[in-house]
């Protein structure tokens, strides 16, 4: 089953929206709480990230019977340094989203944590893409 | 222990979502981190902070957290009030500070569990 949202940079009353919808699914289907919480938390992140640094972003999901695939691809600034982005703690949120209680540099580490893979690249100037897979 | 419970031994106001207010509480985290809350809370906590805009409701909701409490007063966004009336979570209000409303808190949970 494929799935496809779309994310408006800079609107948070949005944000979470793709997450709530493919929690609702994946309850629907009868997967594991504790596997569909771990989705949830990354796919929140990956979204308030797209939200909270990017111009816009697609998310594309996947899911088969065995496991849920989401790509979430933006076009941004993207990131120059992958590693130190990934540290928890670091973070280049504005002072507005910091004031929200956002951007504590957690949102990269949370999706690392949460996911059984997770894959990232990025493109200065260009805009990042997320890849994800957590198994059922 | 119910979260009308709550309301009534903490004098809390109760802003939204009174459908929610039968439901049994867990526990409570308490933090002002959105990343935090959605890394680290457990369902059915109550969550106690600062922050009043709507996206507070949406992690409420991704992680089945019982309520919401407010601190300070504090008062949320029109738009928080309506996230929480859709999701049918409780969003309460106290007067007393973070430390102080998580004190009695404490203190509640470890006498009635």
């Amino acid at each position: 089953m494929k799935l496809q949202f779309t994310i408006e940079g800079g609107n948070f009353s949005n944000a979470g929206h793709a997450a709530s919808e493919i929690k609702k699914m994946l309850k629907q289907l009868g997967i594991e709480a504790r596997c569909i919480r771990n989705i949830v938390i990354a796919m929140y992140e990956a979204e308030v990230n797209v939200v909270a640094h990017a111009f816009e972003g697609q998310i594309l999901v996947d899911i088969e019977t065995d496991k849920i695939t989401t790509e979430i691809i933006d076009k941004g600034p993207g990131i120059p340094d992958i590693e130190l982005a990934m540290q928890e703690g670091y973070s280049t949120a504005s002072k507005k989203v910091r004031e929200m209680g956002f951007g504590a540099g957690m949102g990269l580490p949370n999706i690392k944590k949460n996911t059984d893979e997770f894959y990232i690249e990025s493109t200065v100037n260009s805009g990042t893409t997320l890849k994800m897979i957590n198994y059922f | 222990m119910k979260v009308s419970e709550l309301v009534e031994l903490l004098d809390l106001q109760v802003i939204s979502g009174e459908k929610g207010l039968d439901r049994e509480i867990s526990g409570a985290y308490v933090s002002d981190l959105l990343s935090d809350v959605m890394g680290n809370a457990l369902e059915d906590q109550v969550w106690i902070t600062l922050q009043v805009h709507q996206n507070v409701m949406a992690i409420a909701s991704l992680k089945d957290l019982a309520a919401v409490i407010l601190v300070k007063g504090l008062q949320p966004h029109q738009s928080t009030i309506a996230h929480s009336k859709e999701e049918q979570i409780p969003l309460l209000s106290s007067s007393d500070s973070t430390f102080d409303l998580s004190g009695k808190l404490y203190e509640l949970l470890k006498e009635k569990g």
